[in-house]
């Protein structure tokens, strides 16, 4: 025992060390694996897209990560989305035909998608906070009268945007740079044409620049705030937390209605990037969001998790779908890969709680 | 003794389930400074007495007299915002949290970055934390980890430091040695003195003899929802008090009649 015990203790921080940062070792294990294999997966042009590409569904993560940490589920998110972009982008359509200036034009119609995404998220939130039904159950009801509500105002064909500005809102840079030009902000340099566009470096798209934004603002909250901290402590212990004086039934509504806001979010994300709203724009991204939180390191039984490891599981997931398709594998493969990611991020989960423990 | 307000009185405390009577008329004091052992069989009715107490029932007769004045708990919170500290076998604390999180949890202090953004005073809660503990020594190397990385015994210690933290006036202890290991089970009986020693009284339940003639400066038993008997430790014996427990010397005297 006394020869044991000196040895135990590096071995036991290697353990925990590895257990608690295995993401971002096989998040760097991908990159090298990709840059060797694919050619033009460590561009700058290509690092940009799977920001872009990945923004909506780690908005939606974010959401899903607060949710699960308080011990719940959220599979709404994924027709809450839908529903928010046919409705931003069925105001933007009716507005536009009025007399209304551009600029509010777009600011009315994102808002009204933003709006329409986060009171289901609040009316989750009152049922499973205040009449304490299952969350599973009444997020997956919620699923479907989103679903329903998103195709009706569809009517069956996804809603194209014929906006001016928001297509260049969701697919343009902040500063772009030219040689001869230097830097420009919001538009390329309007000198050069033709051959000489591809001497335009874009730098920082919008999508890219919300979705850090949001990342932000959530990990802010998460790691800093009281209400981060009663997530935890309900995930944790709801009952402790009760006693404790935590107003349960309050946070319970304020991360559900989070949730839906930040679905809302990626929904309008959605729009600006494809400048259309379909009801099953964010429903096939409801398990990849999932799978990020929960390779993030989070917890299914909730007080565990973390933005940061939300995020990581996020970029793996993008790395693993915009490098099988850069190498040139058919695209099923990614679906075997992200679900083998899910398992594997599982048992690193169990062999943790059993070295700490 | 007669001269000093006890800090609680208990008078002709009443409750029932339906037919089932748990606390059948029963009266008890506890003084300032004073380890009172709550004893009993499963079923005697302490549970239900110190819920009575606790703020968790509401009694069907009977006044409970805190600091002077008739009391009535909303709740369990509302008898901890007057200083009645419960600590539950089950202890109450969110494992996945640190301990000073756990310490402070539901009542976060606050500080302002920037004029508008309220944080989360992580620095204070550690300092205050550490303090506590410190005080009632406690010691826990790594304030950071989760409690559920900690030892039964700290854990304890921790829902204890809460209670002493937020300036407990009566503590209230349910089978607090039960599930640790013996050395676990000594710490814990030393930070009742220590509370003792900083003059908060502790009424303490368990069905551990040992643990009550260990702490206790007067034992109260009870059995079958009534008051069987009070001793004070020191003028008493594990066979009398057994006796009590198990309602011995009422049955003989039963028989003899």
């Amino acid at each position: 025992m006394q020869l044991a015990k000196p040895l135990a203790r590096p071995r036991r921080q290697t353990l925990e060390l590895v257990s608690r940062s295995w993401s971002w070792l096989f998040l760097l294990l991908l990159v090298i694996f990709f840059s060797l294999t694919g050619p033009g997966f460590l561009s700058f042009f290509n690092i940009q897209s799977i920001g872009s590409n990945m923004s909506s569904e780690l908005i939606m993560a974010l959401g899903q990560t607060f949710v699960i940490i308080a011990a719940g589920i959220d599979l709404s998110t994924g027709f809450i989305m839908g529903l928010a972009a046919v409705i931003s982008a069925e105001v933007l359509t009716v507005l536009a035909a009025s007399r209304l200036p551009l600029p509010l034009v777009i600011i009315l119609g994102l808002l009204a998608g933003i709006i329409g995404g986060t009171i289901p998220g609040l009316i989750n939130g009152i049922i499973i906070g205040r009449l304490r039904v299952p969350p599973f159950i009444v997020t997956l009801g919620m699923y479907g009268i989103a679903e329903g509500i998103a195709f009706l105002v569809e009517g069956g064909q996804p809603i194209s945007v014929q906006v001016n500005g928001v297509g260049n809102l969701g697919n343009g840079y902040l500063l772009y740079y030219q040689s001869s030009a230097g830097f420009t902000f919001f538009n390329p340099p309007t000198g050069p044409h033709g051959a000489q566009l591809n001497g335009v470096v874009s730098l920082l798209p919008y999508p890219l620049i919300i979705m850090i934004i949001v990342l932000l603002v959530c990990h802010w909250l998460l790691s800093r705030t009281k209400f981060g901290q009663h997530t935890y402590a309900i995930g944790g212990n709801a009952e402790a937390a009760l006693r404790a004086g935590i107003p349960v039934v309050r946070r319970t509504i304020a991360i559900y209605t989070l949730s839906g806001l930040l679905s809302a979010i990626a929904g309008v994300v959605y729009v600006l990037r494809f400048t259309n709203g379909a009801a099953d724009a964010g429903n096939p991204l409801l398990l990849d969001s999932i799978a990020a939180v929960v390779i993030g390191g989070a917890s299914l039984f909730g007080g565990e998790g973390t933005v940061i490891g939300t995020f990581i599981g996020a970029l793996i997931i993008a790395v693993i779908q915009n490098g099988l398709v850069i190498i040139g594998v058919e695209p099923f493969w990614q679906y075997v890969a992200v679900g083998a990611v899910i398992i594997l991020a599982v048992l690193v989960d169990q062999a943790k709680s059993r070295i700490t423990a | 003794m007669a001269t000093r307000q006890p800090v609680l009185q208990v008078k002709d405390l009443f409750k029932h389930f339906g037919g089932l009577v748990a606390v059948d008329h029963v009266s008890l004091e506890v003084y300032p400074g004073e380890v009172v052992g709550l004893l009993g069989d499963n079923g005697a009715g302490k549970s239900t007495l110190i819920k009575l107490v606790s703020g968790v029932y509401r009694p069907d007769g009977g006044r409970i007299i805190y600091n002077g004045q008739e009391a009535a708990f909303s709740s369990p919170m509302d008898a901890r915002q007057q200083g009645i500290e419960t600590i539950y076998q089950d202890l109450a604390l969110c494992e996945n949290l640190d301990a000073p999180a756990n310490i402070f949890l539901g009542r976060e202090p606050i500080r302002h970055r920037l004029g508008i953004f309220r944080e989360l005073n992580r620095a204070y809660m550690e300092r205050e934390a550490r303090q506590v503990l410190d005080q009632l020594d406690i010691h826990i190397p790594d304030l950071r980890r989760p409690i559920r990385q900690l030892s039964g015994g700290q854990r304890q210690a921790v829902a204890i430091a809460r209670a002493v933290y937020w300036n407990a006036r009566l503590m209230i202890m349910d089978e607090p040695t039960a599930a640790l290991s013996i050395p676990e089970q000594r710490k814990v009986l030393q930070l009742v003195r220590t509370l003792r020693e900083r003059g908060v009284p502790v009424l303490i339940i368990s069905h551990n003899l040992r643990d009550a003639f260990e702490v206790a400066d007067r034992i109260i038993v009870m059995r079958r929802g009534r008051k069987a008997g009070e001793r004070i430790t020191s003028a008493t014996n594990d066979n009398e008090v057994v006796g009590l427990i198990v309602g011995a010397e009422q049955e003989a005297a039963e028989q003899e009649a």
